[in-house]
């Protein structure tokens, strides 16, 4: 049968459509990553000239005056993701064993489901709950609050990527330890733990960085302070908020230090997503958390 | 002798359980409490806090629409500009970067690497950067050229729609194009391999096999990124001048349901702040909403309401 | 090692020279001098990793598609090299077609848009012309009679045979002068297989046939000319008939009386 209806070869227009096509697609590509190099050198920039030892040993001065620090907000900041860990992780470790040991139960089904509707959820809201049921009841800022607030934020994502990893660790594996006689929960706590504790520690270093760059939960539950906070029941300062203020307000010495505090923030969360990449590198990849 | 399961069996599985069950409480527990923080408000103003056009605390009218309005409209300029920048980078590294996975790899972990920017950096970058750029290269000249336009009709400051939403677009793309990547590697080879073998050149394979069959997925990383967008807080705040405003002109001053709570969560009056955690509420059902949506669409995907065979 | 005595050179359509691929390092397949005589079903056997499959995305360029291939030699397709860099593989993929193991209708679309798929790619616009195209390929498929009332239905609700049928009419829509087809029977039941192979009988009237097959009684059912190869070379050529009845190659021998493979 020969050609007899249609057009041979190829029309010159698909030909430049093709080549359009991926010209465009070059186009997108740098338009996603130049946002990134302008922000991150941005930072580096106009954050370098506020860094000094005083930067990071002193407290805040008044507005106008130079000199000023931003020691208590790394403090407070360091405090209240430790105290958002401390409740965080075993719950969301222990959450995440379930999904995984226990998939098949109807509570695994509808609490993982919750957990995934949690992860992602819009941080201000999580904050706002924080706020109602802590705040208004001990009409109280505290770190405590913003610990609690904070670890809603991690919870869920410590409990996907818990159960994440267990779920790659191999069946014969559990089979094994049960056929030798150990009881399950043995099983679970040494042997299923241990083969999969790489990818719980990422999870939990995820949640970590995730928290440290929160603001908004932190905003609503321990406002801020200019002093190094005594107890964990008072409002205190992070750095979060301090970048918040000191950025909106119309001191220039303020907004420099925004950029300084700025700095060591994304020096901070580079340096845990560094490591998550270190410890686990590829096969890990898929847990990309805000999804 | 009656079998008995080891202490520790039981009281492994109660703390596990407990752990689960928590995070039930805690989404339950989520809804009821700003429900109860939001009561007086809703006796005070019912539906027309949801339907009025004002926001005036000192004379104790209040109502919700300028600020649903402010998130939908941010939301949408965001999609509009971050959707298909974050099409095209996952076509790029799905389809095109095939022999180069290393590469491929390379850049994906740069662009998550936007995703790992807290939100209030952005919002200073945008304060002190992209503000003044915006306003001058691309503002001002669509008003001067285009201002008959409601769109481009108000005189550009900078703090407005505009500027939030292009800031929420660079914050949404991580996600929507990390989602987007993956569900495009799930499209079988096959169906690339038998367009190509009908005579196609690469665009038309990617535009007629592999979209196609990957649209449920990337309509669920379109409505994952909206999900975003509606729930960012400090960036906006930041950048869109905190005015109630419903308006057309995207060059106004705004706010969205997230920046007002960040505003005005400190008022201390009994009915503005339930109003405040009304707000909250409803931000939450719209989170909600959109959160089971994504998640459905994605299910579609992976599941396979597809080839039956 | 081929031998092509009784292949008259003027009826050959297609052919190999010296062709070589290979994924990365691994050398599938190592110098393959073969003809495809117009107009004939030629059948390709051999074991499993002998090349075939290979050898067959090589000839219609889709091998180069995967990661790390590398194709060297030539395919002379009426005279011209296929791989010359002045050829277009677009246009090479509309003239020669690919039935693939595993049916792969487009989920997304209809029977009837799956069958004129290739066609709109070409530019086709016309009603008239992609409705008479499109029962024409499906007649040649046969097809036509199963589906003619459900046309607008999806591909993906017919039965195994039937979307391969489907992926066989979409493939000859465009008009292609040589169909190839990898072991499209394997995933299906012997009835639809049936129906495939009848329909192979009726157009190799038009079309030149490439089949790659395992299966030993298929090639003997439906093929004109056979080639067996083995561990990527090819070790021999001829008519069917005088490759079931009479191998000169040991080997051939021993993989048709099933000793191995």
């Amino acid at each position: 049968m020969k050609n007899s209806t249609l057009p041979t070869g190829i029309s010159l227009w698909r030909k430049i459509l093709n080549k359009l096509m991926t010209v465009l697609i070059i186009v997108t590509v740098v338009l996603a990553v130049i946002p990134l190099l302008l922000i991150l050198g941005d930072v580096f920039i106009r954050g370098a000239p506020a860094i000094s030892i005083g930067f990071l040993t002193k407290l805040p001065t008044a507005p106008n005056v130079p000199g000023g620090g931003i020691a208590n907000a790394i403090v407070g900041s360091f405090t209240m993701v430790g105290i958002a860990s401390l409740i965080s992780v075993p719950i969301g470790v222990g959450a995440g064993i379930y999904f995984s040991e226990w998939s098949s139960s109807k509570l695994s089904t509808v609490s993982g489901f919750m957990n995934d509707v949690l992860t992602g959820f819009p941080s201000i809201v999580l904050g706002l709950f924080v706020f109602v049921v802590i705040v208004l009841t001990t009409k109280q800022f505290s770190a405590f609050a913003a610990g609690v607030a904070l670890s809603l934020v991690m919870l869920p994502i410590i409990a996907r990527t818990t159960s994440e990893s267990l779920k790659l660790v191999p069946t014969t594996l559990r089979e094994a330890s049960l056929a030798l006689g150990i009881p399950r929960w043995k099983t679970v706590l040494r042997i299923v733990i241990n083969t999969g504790k790489n990818g719980l520690l990422t999870g939990i270093l995820l949640a970590v960085a995730r928290a440290t760059g929160e603001t908004a939960p932190i905003l609503l539950t321990a406002s801020t302070s200019v002093y190094f906070a005594k107890s964990i029941f008072q409002p205190t300062a992070s750095l979060t908020v301090l970048i918040y203020n000191y950025g909106t307000s119309a001191s220039r010495i303020w907004q420099t230090q925004a950029w300084g505090a700025a700095l060591v923030l994304i020096l901070i969360m580079l340096g845990l997503n560094l490591l998550v990449k270190f410890t686990v590198g590829r096969h890990l990849s898929g847990s990309r958390v805000e999804t | 002798m009656r079998f008995r399961l080891p202490r520790g069996d039981t009281i492994l599985k109660i703390v596990l359980v407990a752990a689960a069950v928590f995070i039930i409480a805690i989404v339950v527990g989520l809804a009821i409490e700003l429900y109860l923080g939001s009561a007086q408000s809703i006796r005070t103003f019912g539906f027309s806090f949801l339907a009025g056009t004002k926001w005036l605390p000192t004379q104790n009218v209040l109502s919700a629409l300028p600020f649903i309005y402010g998130t939908l409209l941010t939301s949408a300029i965001a999609i509009v500009i971050g959707f298909p920048i974050s099409l095209g980078v996952a076509v790029f590294i799905s389809e095109k970067l095939k022999s180069h996975q290393n590469f491929g790899y390379a850049l994906g972990t740069v662009v998550d690497l936007l995703a790992a920017v807290p939100s209030v950096i952005y919002g200073l970058w945008g304060v002190f950067v992209l503000i003044p750029i915006l306003r001058d290269y691309v503002e001002v000249p669509l008003h001067k050229s285009l201002g008959f336009i409601p769109l481009f009709s108000g005189n550009p400051f900078g703090y407005d729609f505009f500027t939030a939403g292009v800031i929420l677009a660079i914050m949404i793309i991580p996600t929507m194009s990390a989602v987007t990547r993956d569900v495009l590697s799930v499209v079988p080879n096959s169906q690339r391999e038998a367009m190509y073998s009908l005579g196609a050149t690469d665009w038309e394979v990617t535009q007629k096999s592999v979209l196609p069959y990957a649209r449920s997925g990337i309509f669920g990383a379109f409505v994952l990124g909206l999900g975003r967008a509606f729930g960012e807080t400090m960036a906006v705040t930041m950048v869109i001048g905190n005015i109630p405003n419903i308006t057309t002109n995207l060059f106004s001053a705004g706010a969205t349901l997230s920046s007002l709570i960040a505003n005005e969560f400190g008022e201390s009056s009994g009915v503005y702040q339930s109003a405040v955690i009304e707000i909250g509420l409803i931000l939450f059902f719209v989170a909600l909403l959109v959160n089971f949506l994504a998640r459905f669409l994605l299910w579609r995907m992976t599941r396979g309401t597809r080839v039956k065979n | 090692m081929s031998d092509d005595k009784n292949v008259d050179l003027s009826e050959v359509k297609l052919a190999t020279k010296d062709l070589k691929a290979r994924f990365g390092k691994l050398q599938v397949l190592k110098g393959i001098n073969l003809t495809f005589p117009e107009n004939k079903v030629t059948a390709i056997m051999g074991p499993s990793g002998c090349g075939k499959t290979t050898l067959i995305r090589c000839l219609n360029r889709i091998h180069e598609l995967t990661p790390n291939a590398k194709v060297e030699g030539e395919v002379i397709l009426d005279g011209v090299n296929i791989y010359s860099p002045q050829v277009d593989p677009v246009t090479i993929r509309r003239r020669i077609g690919m039935v693939f193991q595993k049916a792969n209708p487009f989920p997304t679309m209809s029977i009837y848009d799956n069958a004129v798929a290739g066609l709109k790619l070409a530019g086709v616009r016309n009603k008239e012309l992609l409705d008479s195209m499109a029962e024409k390929s499906l007649r040649m498929a046969f097809l036509w009679d199963e589906v003619k009332n459900d046309l607008k239905k999806s591909g993906t609700n017919l039965s195994g045979g039937q979307q391969q049928r489907l992926c066989i009419a979409r493939a000859l829509a465009v008009e292609p002068e040589i169909i190839l087809m990898d072991e499209p029977c394997s995933a299906l039941d012997p009835i639809a297989t049936a129906k495939i192979e009848e329909s192979i009988a009726s157009l190799k009237k038009d079309f030149t046939i490439v089949i790659v097959t395992h299966n030993l009684q298929q090639a003997a059912r439906v093929s004109d000319y056979t080639a067996f190869m083995y561990l990527g070379q090819l070790m021999e050529f001829g008519s069917t008939k005088d490759i079931f009845e009479r191998p000169k190659n040991p080997l051939t021998e021993k993989y048709i009386t099933g000793e191995f493979g």
